[in-house]
């Protein structure tokens, strides 16, 4: 257990008779990148909510940074950051509302929230932003800055539910170089994606299909596997009877 | 708590923000009270007025002449006897009949009092207390005037007012219970549902919920800033029918504005039951609107008496909270009564907070499972 931050067994999530959630079972370790691919309703998001708190589960072992995700949530709470497919900073506040805000409900000092602010804007090349409406902010700078207030509480785990959809390919590669800065910090990176070619940047990846997970292996050992040359390829290999190529969003 | 003091500073942000909520806020109430304060007019010119003048002699002829050139009235008819009334009515011209007894002026000289009546056309109570309310400060003047600079009480004509077609006419003032009572429930029912939606919508109350927010600091963080802004409209709303129409409040002040504290708490919380039952905005606007509005315009006894209603809407109405406020707030504004009086009402009124209370913590809760 000492260093898997999430450790789920046998997690299974019911709405009425629709099965989300068929028994999953995986570890994520610390400073790992872990990503969470599947078509879509294959159950990410909802698994994601289980682990952040959000849902409970119906059966199953869920363990969050050390809590039991069904009894202990708000310990969780205050472990993670999140980020959701939605955009998630308020549109009429400025950058530095929004940061002020959020570092606010994960309980930072204001001092310390002073500095992040300036570190952040320091770091995006912000500076000129930071009293801006996000309204008038490039969605692109936007995701970057939603992505840096889920981890301004520097919490264990950051969970990403599709980060950059409709973001544009340079900014994605900046996105993913800030990932791996987190993660280098040793905060674990749970994210899901539908772009395959991000899915060769994490460390270890599990493909849902069908509310079950049916692979979880790293990026080169699935391609072995699969005999197959990327993992949009395994990806297509493991889903085929139902699914389409994705390269969407 | 400083979380949640960040979280209720931020909902203010979005108030001042947004120039239409600001405008929902406090132009609407202003707005509403200055239209009605135009259709209900504190000015009368040439209103008609029929005289029936059973005397005939000096003195009527004299107050007759004072009240037609007064500028305020204009003569539409002289009537013969008490049957014409009703017929003079019927044509709408004429707003009031004033009536001479019997040898009124000869009464006046020997005995130093006669009767004199108004008789106004109470089916728009408004004009017809502005009408009669004119009449008796010139029968005053005249009445004065009459009996000389030394002896002002030796002369006195007792008015007699009566209304046609609707007797109990109550005071004009009515319509300001009735904006206050419209107005909190559709801004505080309305803008709350709205918010919460409005985060549901925009996928920020996700993060609020994986925050380490709870769920009732979320609540009540969204609903302060309404809470105390809706006061304020109270304030504003009562300040602008004092200054505008020179309307007090007869009761306790502080008896009124508790009450209405709880009528604002009250309808919060409606607002967060709606926000639980819609996911969009939309939604949320339409429910409180057509949910809101217009029963409570309708049904609550704002413009239509509820004793005047068939008895099925009656019914009705005892769901809807606007009602008890209505009866609260004209209780004290206009009859200046205590809380002896409306304890049933108030209770009623606490009754319903507590139920929504009950149901939204647990239609928000469901929403998590």
């Amino acid at each position: 257990m000492d260093n898997k931050v999430i450790k789920v067994r046998n997690l299974v999530k019911r709405f009425g008779k629709f099965v989300a959630n068929d028994n999953l079972t995986f570890d994520v370790h610390e400073g790992e990148i872990f990503g969470f691919l599947g078509a879509n309703g294959a159950g990410k998001t909802t698994a994601i909510r289980i682990l952040s708190g959000l849902l409970e589960p119906t059966s199953g072992e869920v363990i969050v940074a050390g809590f039991n995700a069904g009894r202990e949530s708000e310990q969780i709470k205050k472990n993670i950051g999140y980020m959701c497919q939605k955009f998630s900073l308020y549109e009429d506040l400025t950058v530095k509302e929004n940061i002020t805000l959020y570092g606010g409900i994960y309980g930072l000092k204001t001092s310390v929230i002073r500095n992040r602010i300036h570190e952040l804007l320091e770091k995006l090349h912000f500076r000129e932003y930071e009293n801006r409406l996000i309204s008038a902010l490039p969605l692109g700078l936007r995701q970057k800055l939603a992505f840096s207030v889920a981890v301004l509480h520097e919490p264990k785990i950051v969970f990403l539910d599709e980060p950059t959809g409709g973001v544009d390919p340079i900014t994605r590669r900046q996105f993913w170089e800030m990932i791996y800065e987190t993660a280098a910090k040793g905060i674990t990176v749970f994210v899901t994606t539908h772009y395959m070619d991000e899915a060769e940047y994490c460390d270890r990846i599990s493909i849902m299909s069908e509310g079950k997970i049916v692979a979880l292996d790293t990026p080169e050992n699935l391609k072995k596997q699969f005999n197959a040359g990327t993992v949009e390829e395994v990806f297509i290999k493991i889903a085929r009877p139902n699914i389409s190529p994705i390269h969407n969003s | 708590m400083k979380r949640f003091l960040g979280f209720v500073k931020k909902e203010f942000l979005h108030i001042f923000r947004d120039y239409r909520t600001l405008f929902i806020l406090f132009g609407i109430p202003a707005a509403q009270i200055l239209i009605f304060g135009y259709a209900v007019s504190t000015e009368i010119k040439n209103a008609g007025v029929a005289i029936l003048d059973l005397s005939h002699d000096e003195i009527t002829l004299k107050l007759t002449d004072k009240i037609i050139s007064s500028g305020f009235f204009k003569r539409t008819e002289n009537l013969l006897d008490y049957n014409d009334i009703d017929r003079v009515f019927r044509k709408g011209k004429t707003k009031a009949v004033i009536i001479f007894e019997k040898g009124f002026g000869k009464k006046l000289v020997s005995e130093g009092n006669a009767a004199l009546s108004i008789i106004a056309d109470g089916s728009e109570p408004n004009t017809a207390t502005l009408v009669t309310n004119y009449t008796l400060a010139i029968v005053n003047d005249f009445s004065t005037e009459l009996a000389g600079p030394g002896n002002p009480n030796s002369i006195r004509i007792k008015p007699e007012v009566t209304m046609f077609y609707n007797p109990n006419l109550k005071s004009h003032f009515m319509f300001v219970p009735g904006v206050i009572t419209l107005i909190l429930i559709l801004i505080c029912a309305l803008m709350t549902s709205v918010t919460i939606a409005r985060e549901k919508e925009f996928g920020t109350m996700e993060v609020l919920l994986v925050s380490p927010l709870r769920p009732i600091q979320i609540i009540i963080g969204k609903v302060m800033p309404y809470f105390f802004l809706s006061f304020i409209n109270v304030l504003l709303i009562l300040g602008l029918s004092w200054l505008v129409f020179g309307l007090p409040v007869k009761g306790s002040l502080v008896l009124l504005l508790g009450e209405s504290m709880l009528y604002i708490l009250m309808s919060l919380t409606l607002g967060i039951f709606i926000s639980t039952v819609s996911d969009t905005m939309q939604q949320a606007i339409f429910i409180s609107l057509i949910g809101l509005m217009l029963p409570t315009i309708l049904l609550s006894g704002f413009i239509f008496p509820i004793e005047n209603m068939p008895e099925i809407y009656d019914y009705i109405s005892m769901i809807l909270p606007p009602r008890y406020f209505i009866s609260i707030i004209k209780n004290i504004m206009i009859k200046g009564t205590g809380i002896m009086f409306i304890w049933k009402e108030t209770l009623i009124l606490i009754l319903m907070t507590l139920f929504f209370i009950g149901i939204s913590v647990r239609k928000f809760k469901i929403r998590l499972e």
